[in-house]
């Protein structure tokens, strides 16, 4: 194994630790501890079989395996960034319900 | 006061308008709208007081959520509390005339329409700096292709609501975006609307107080993405 296997293992390993706490804390559901946990999986199974990545790039149309990991990450990267932004949307709005029932104290 | 002016409520959003609420609430009452809510986004100065001192309704806003989050509570506030015949928004900077707010009024209690739009393109004398126009005439561009309604004028913070439409329509928009919201709002919920020539006034202080001019295209963003996840 070279280093670069050794750190990717290690950061999975330690990702997939915090996943499982937040898991078990109940900071996330079910599902979405499976996500992040199949996230990790398919990323340690790709960096120590190429040729499961090889092969999904065959599948998919895009020539090496690494590029099939890149664009996989570019799409994953966004709809985590889509997802954030609709939480960070959610949050932005329960403020403003807030102070704005707040208010209504005002109207007594 | 006269008897339309009773049937009649101003909601006036204001952020640190220290400066100009005092002269923008006398002039609407020397125009014969005494009924006026003041809604304090957060402001860091006196405005409230100030408002209040001049015999303004106020609401307070603890911390500052934005012109369309202000508007939704001025709004809202009026409806359960007073029930009018017609809302008001105008402005707190001072580039409205408390006197066309009759003629954003009139229609609306002579039932001819929902809603009422203040055109600063309509109004002889206007006179909108070139690149505010091209700016704002890009809104009327997007707002008619995304919204699907034909109007000369955006982003006017002067104008005037039915019953049946401060009830049906939802500011969830808190920022700027809630001006583009209420006209896809109009469209949606299809009621009526008139647009009536208001004269927009271009001071320094209005313009400092006023939306840069780069951040348009924000609001149009924001918009179409919290279009897209509503």
């Amino acid at each position: 194994m070279t280093p670069i296997h050794w750190f990717i293992l290690a950061f999975a390993a330690f990702a997939l630790s915090r996943a499982f706490l937040r898991y078990r804390h109940k900071d996330i559901t079910p599902g979405q501890f499976i996500f992040w946990a199949a996230i990790w999986i398919v990323i340690t199974a790709a960096t120590f079989a190429p040729a499961v990545s090889s092969y999904v790039a065959q599948v998919i149309g895009v020539g090496r395996g690494a590029d099939a990991a890149f664009v996989f990450g570019i799409v994953l990267l966004f709809y985590l960034v889509f997802r954030l932004y609709v939480k960070l949307d959610s949050i932005d709005q329960d403020v403003t319900e807030l102070v704005r029932k707040l208010t209504r104290k005002q109207e007594k | 006061m006269n008897q339309e002016s009773c049937r009649v409520w101003v909601v006036i959003p204001a952020f640190n308008e220290a400066q100009s609420i005092a002269r923008v609430l006398a002039d609407l009452a020397a125009a014969g709208w005494r009924n006026q809510l003041v809604v304090d986004d957060g402001s860091e100065d006196e405005t409230a007081a100030i408002a209040r001192q001049q015999g303004a309704r106020v609401l307070q806003l603890l911390i500052n959520r934005g012109q369309g989050a202000a508007l939704r509570t001025g709004i809202e506030y009026l409806a359960r509390a007073e029930s009018p015949d017609v809302i008001v928004t105008f402005d707190a900077d001072g580039q409205h005339l408390a006197q066309d707010v009759a003629r954003l009024v009139e229609p609306i209690l002579k039932g001819r329409a929902d809603v009422a739009l203040g055109s600063r393109f309509l109004h002889s004398r206007s006179q909108v700096p070139f690149f505010r126009a091209l700016i704002l005439k890009a809104g009327v561009f997007f707002t008619w292709i995304v919204s699907d309604i034909p109007v000369t004028d955006t982003h006017n913070g002067l104008r005037a609501f039915g019953r049946k439409a401060y009830a049906s329509i939802r500011i969830r928009q808190r920022g700027m975006e809630h001006a583009s919201e209420i006209l896809d709002e109009i469209k949606k919920r299809r009621l009526t609307f008139r647009e009536a020539p208001v004269q927009v006034l271009y001071s320094a202080y209005s313009r400092r107080k006023g939306q840069p001019l780069a951040n348009f295209l924000n609001i149009g963003v924001r918009f179409i993405l919290k279009k897209l996840i509503a």
